[in-house]
């Protein structure tokens, strides 16, 4: 990784260039309220030296310990520069789990989101078609949430009993 | 007398038909459906519809060890088993900071490299299917895909999964007579080429049906994340191997074939020109190969004892550049047996995003091999 994607180094230009902009900084990852999601987005797509125009992966975490809170992970990069990753990290209530969608600026979390949305149940506000795509239509519920009860998680063990 | 005047303006009313394509056509590479709002026979919207061979990948390696998980990422692309491996290796080398000993990094490159071949064989001869050119080129392709196979098998006992890369190395060392054999397989193979590209590159037929038709441009390719020669064929110079230098790929020269238009054509040509650059590699790297150790002794003692492996509490983002696109395992370690999190980033799934933009305008049949172009498996699509 260059000097410049360094995290600490991606903070401060971030604070420095969105004006109101405060971010923490986790292992490699940048924690973006969810908020100014988009702008941060869009800065780090558009101005030189960054010209991060690919998001390589998007996806989404749930968190049950420790103030519990589902996240969603961008891992960037440019393939104009060809430098990367950047990695960024949105977080939001299990209970409201509201967040922008980047579609907008990235078209390829289209899918990415969606998919993000049919397991985790995250919300990305802004999606133009915010639909389950690996689930069926009128499935309930969110697999991946560690929370998760399969209907039948205990049909073999009573079947046994 | 009967009037012969046409009917009166009103009464020719067109409608836009609603179809669904597939799960089950032979075309769709797969159980794949597109729901197609068709003008006529031209697309005026298609959405792709997925999920029928999910099985929660992603939660079955949460409740497994780490190196339990390795045998189901081959089938995520059974087509490149290999490959697979080797980038959920990688990803997880970088979480605990695992060396990978030299003879090892050549045999991954060997195998990345002949799990290129057989993928960029067999699409470009599925493709043709799509085409209706039914199945004959398609047996010509499998018949060179076999020959690797066998090699596929006498390395790790299974054609297709093979299971075969563990964290620190692979599994086990290449058996006797393996190189020789590669070697025949890899100079044989420009000739097998130059016989498929003798049928098909100048065909007109080929020609016909596949150039102009599903342009996908360079910004839209870069916007919405895809990768691999779709990328390449729009003309975008962008290869993992080149620009993060994984393994040992830095020590060969190879170059990037890139399309100019970005059509189907070009998506054709890009991945016939990448198997030249892979026989390239292949020729260096079967001579060159050192003896030594094929797994590290760190390997060896997780393959043996996969409960004691506890990797510390972090993430990794590997990824590698896979026949089809860009690889990546996510992971995330809360420091016990299995992981927390892990997630595939599957390129071909990702690729499907702008399956609608390429095929609006465009006749059902061109849907059908702009589909067969963007080459995607799903298994992996799925997972």
């Amino acid at each position: 990784m260059n000097d410049l994607l360094r995290p600490d180094a991606t903070q401060q230009a971030l604070q420095q260039r969105v004006p109101g902009l405060t971010l923490t900084i986790e292992g490699d990852a940048l924690i973006i309220p969810a908020d100014r999601l988009l702008e941060v987005g869009r800065f780090l797509k558009e101005s030189e030296p960054y010209r991060l125009d690919y998001l390589s992966n998007l996806c989404a975490v749930d968190f049950v310990v420790e103030g519990a809170h589902l996240e969603t992970v961008y891992h960037l990069y440019s393939m104009e520069k060809k430098h990367g990753p950047v990695v960024l990290k949105v977080r939001v209530p299990r209970d409201n789990p509201h967040q922008p969608s980047v579609v907008s600026v990235w078209r390829g979390a289209e899918y990415q989101e969606r998919e993000a949305y049919d397991l985790y149940g995250i919300i990305y506000d802004g999606h133009p078609d915010l639909r389950r795509i690996l689930m069926w239509d009128g499935f309930d519920g969110h697999p991946m949430r560690k929370d998760y009860v399969q209907e039948d998680q205990d049909a073999l063990e009573e079947r046994h009993a | 007398m009967h009037s012969r005047n046409v009917m009166p303006e009103q009464a020719l009313e067109t409608q836009l038909l609603e179809l669904n394509i597939g799960p089950q056509h032979p075309s769709t590479h797969g159980v794949f459906r597109m729901e197609v709002v068709l003008d006529g026979e031209n697309v005026v919207k298609l959405k792709p519809v997925m999920g029928y061979l999910h099985r929660n990948h992603e939660q079955l390696a949460e409740d497994m060890t780490y190196i339990g998980s390795m045998p189901f990422t081959d089938r995520l692309d059974y087509f490149c088993a290999m490959t697979n491996n080797l980038a959920y290796a990688i990803a997880v080398e970088k979480l605990v900071g695992l060396d990978v000993p030299e003879r090892a990094q050549y045999i991954r490159v060997i195998m990345s490299e002949l799990t290129r071949l057989v993928n960029h064989t067999a699409v470009t001869g599925f493709l043709l299917n799509d085409l209706g050119a039914f199945f004959t080129p398609t047996l010509y392709a499998f018949r060179e895909r076999e020959k690797i196979l066998d090699l596929f098998e006498a390395a790790s006992g299974s054609r297709m999964m093979c299971n075969y890369m563990r964290f620190g190395g692979v599994r086990e060392d290449l058996p006797d007579g393996f190189l020789e054999g590669a070697c025949e397989v890899v100079d044989y193979y420009p000739k097998f080429l130059d016989e498929f590209e003798k049928l098909l590159t100048e065909n007109e037929i080929l020609r016909a049906r596949t150039q102009r038709v599903g342009i996908l441009p360079k910004e839209l390719a870069v916007s919405a994340s895809v990768t691999g020669p779709m990328l390449r064929a729009s003309g975008v110079n962008y290869d993992i191997r080149k620009v993060d230098r994984y393994s040992i790929y830095d020590r060969f020269d190879f170059k990037i074939p890139l399309g100019s238009i970005g059509d189907v054509y070009d998506r054709y040509y890009v991945r016939i020109l990448e198997m030249r650059e892979s026989v390239k590699i292949l020729d260096k790297v079967l001579r060159d190969i050192p003896s030594g150790e094929y797994l590290s002794p760190r390997g060896k003692a997780i393959s043996k004892a996969p409960r004691t492996f506890k990797p510390p509490k972090g993430e990794a983002y590997g990824r590698i550049e896979s026949p089809k696109g860009e690889l990546g395992f996510y992971l995330v370690s809360d420091g016990s047996v299995n992981p927390y999190r892990y997630h595939v980033r599957p390129p071909s799934f990702i690729n499907l995003t702008i399956l609608e933009d390429m095929c609006l305008g465009h006749k059902v049949a061109d849907a059908v091999i702009i589909l067969g172009s963007v080459d995607i498996v799903m298994g992996e699509v799925d997972r």
